[in-house]
């Protein structure tokens, strides 16, 4: 067999098997559950109000928006926190020690993510479907826009959270990416139409990925007479292709470098010494 | 090797032989560790010539890490991971380069059948380095790396890890190199043994040749009418023999204990560090003149 195949094949195993112990796991499952329960309570809460200029229910249209969210942050910030994790435990050393292993790792948080992504989306949309009115399923259009806005945001943010989980020296220290994502999530129009904030906002908000998978959702799930208050009215598919399409080139071109260069420097005493410090923190 | 400007590594020369169990002995801080890890291509050297199964370890590709075992000191990884999911998983991955050994024969080998569908963070902390061991060996490597294999282990789990390593080395032909403070273990399991102080080799070879080039002294406990005697010598047999001709019948209770590699070892650096300290005050001296 083709070692590299054999390595790719053992990723995929990998991610598999991670996937049945994160969701057979009380702890991981709360920690999916949770913040899928408060946001659909959040957005009931809103379904009385309409948005502005409109007869549409706040709450329909926040669904989307937090869909896409919920891909960014399974996938960038899940990444970058396993990463520093099983960077400080070992995980990634055993994977050094292995002949391909450092493939199969990587293969096997793709498959892994991917997963936790697709759930994570799963567990909001489908009691969504029934809490909110007016959200457009009917059409196979829309369920493809779904998939393609899901697997180009993987791939846009994934590569982003490989690079920050690899430039963290410990999860602990993650809380300072945490606060500037929370901020994009507040401009980038899910809770509220971003054609409501002032422009300058409205450009920062377009640089990054956070505000085109919202886009992307809302397209795919709403109605098409909601363009209406988005920016130029229109769903502007190529622009989220487009805009998702370059953080995926520059993740993609700059994460392995990034990722290969983390890797060189574990050793043994590399992971001894994180040990030896975290102890110390526990002690 | 080098650290900034300071030198920890100069002057490790050794070879290893196929099929052999080399211990390389040191106090803390005299670069085993660095050793071992620029060997596991972990590490990069700043100098010098290293050939690991004939390829330099720094340019080793994924078919050398194949021939390569290495028994990391865990810590929490893999700890939703069960024993057998693990290893049937890691074993995969070596498919390509031979033959893997089989799970269940592993698991037993390192005496983790009871085990084998806990959680690796159900295991107390001998079970766990056993893990480790049976990671390090799955892909039947032809050289082994334990860095400190059987610290915090017990009498009996010990026992058993020697037992495997020597059944690694007789059976299967693997090369072992072993780092360790137990000076016991070293003296069972090893066939040569690598003294590494201030970062330079400072003895090899067996345990024996190792006391008889130390030349350290054996002590002699005999009774006499009731009395102990204790006697340090360094010609052992000829005392003994000058013993019997002058007391003959009234010896009891003779014993002779020859230097234990524990006491050849901490002669060995405590000499090295004398004359570490007599160079450097030399160099002192040299400097204030």
């Amino acid at each position: 067999m083709n070692p590299t195949a054999a390595a790719i094949r053992a990723g995929i195993r990998r991610g598999r098997i991670e996937l049945r112990q994160t969701f057979t796991n009380f702890q991981d499952l709360w920690g999916y559950l949770f913040p899928a329960v408060a946001l659909l309570v959040v957005m009931t809460l809103m379904r009385g109000s309409t948005i502005p200029g409109t007869e549409f229910s706040r709450g329909t249209m926040t669904l989307p928006s937090v869909l896409g969210v919920s891909v960014a942050f399974s996938s960038l910030v899940n990444l970058a926190q396993i990463l520093t994790i099983e960077r400080e435990d070992g995980t990634l050393l055993r994977a050094k020690a292995v002949p391909g292993g450092m493939l199969g790792y990587l293969v096997g948080k793709i498959v892994m993510i991917s997963g936790t992504a697709l759930i994570n989306v799963a567990i909001v949309l489908v009691p969504g479907v029934f809490l909110f009115a007016g959200l457009d399923l009917g059409d196979v259009g829309a369920w493809l826009t779904l998939l393609w806005v899901l697997v180009l945001g993987l791939v846009a943010t994934m590569p982003l959270g490989a690079i920050v989980g690899s430039l963290f020296p410990n999860a602990r220290n993650l809380g300072a990416v945490m606060l500037p994502i929370m901020g994009l999530v507040a401009i980038s129009g899910i809770f509220y139409p971003i054609t409501g904030f002032p422009e300058w906002l409205q450009w920062i908000a377009q640089v990054f990925p956070i505000y085109w998978l919202g886009l992307g959702m809302r397209s795919a799930l709403l109605p098409d007479g909601m363009q209406a208050v988005e920016i130029s009215e229109s769903w502007r598919h190529w622009e989220t292709a487009g805009v998702l399409g370059v953080w995926a080139v520059i993740g993609l071109v700059v994460a392995p470098m990034v990722l290969r260069r983390m890797a060189r420097r574990e050793s043994g005493s590399s992971v001894a010494a994180r040990r030896e410090k975290a102890l110390q923190r526990i002690a | 090797m080098r650290y900034g400007t300071v030198d920890v590594l100069r002057g490790v020369t050794f070879h290893a032989n196929r099929g052999e169990v080399l211990a390389l002995l040191g106090p803390n801080g005299a670069g085993k560790t660095t050793t071992i890890e620029i060997l596991e291509g972990f590490r990069m050297r700043s100098a010098g010539e290293v050939s690991v199964l004939g390829t330099d370890p720094a340019a080793g590709d994924e078919a050398w890490r194949a021939r390569i075992g290495v028994v990391l000191q865990s810590w929490r990884d893999h700890s939703k991971w069960r024993v057998r999911e693990l290893l049937q998983h890691l074993g995969t991955y070596y498919e390509p380069y031979g033959k893997p050994w089989n799970v269940d024969q592993l698991v037993a080998a390192v005496g983790l059948t009871e085990h084998a569908h806990k959680k690796a963070s159900q295991l107390s902390g001998g079970q766990r380095r056993r893990l480790d061991v049976a990671i390090g060996i799955v892909g039947r490597p032809e050289l082994l790396f334990l860095d400190e294999p059987t610290a915090g282990f017990d009498p009996h789990a010990r026992r058993e890890f020697h037992d495997l390593v020597h059944r690694l080395s007789d059976l299967d032909d693997t090369t072992i190199l072993l780092t360790t403070h137990d000076l016991d273990e070293a003296e069972k399991l090893a066939d040569r043994i690598l003294v590494l102080a201030g970062g330079t080799i400072i003895a090899d070879g067996s345990a024996d040749a190792l006391s008889r080039r130390m030349a350290t002294e054996a002590e002699v406990r005999w009774s006499r009418d009731g009395d102990l005697f204790v006697h340090s010598t360094s010609d052992a047999t000829g005392f003994v023999r000058q013993l019997f001709a002058q007391y003959g019948q009234e010896i009891a209770d003779l014993e002779v204990r020859r230097a234990s590699l524990e006491d050849t070892y901490l002669a060995l650096v405590r000499d090295f560090e004398a004359g570490d300290q007599e160079a450097a005050a030399r160099s002192f001296e040299k400097r204030n003149r």
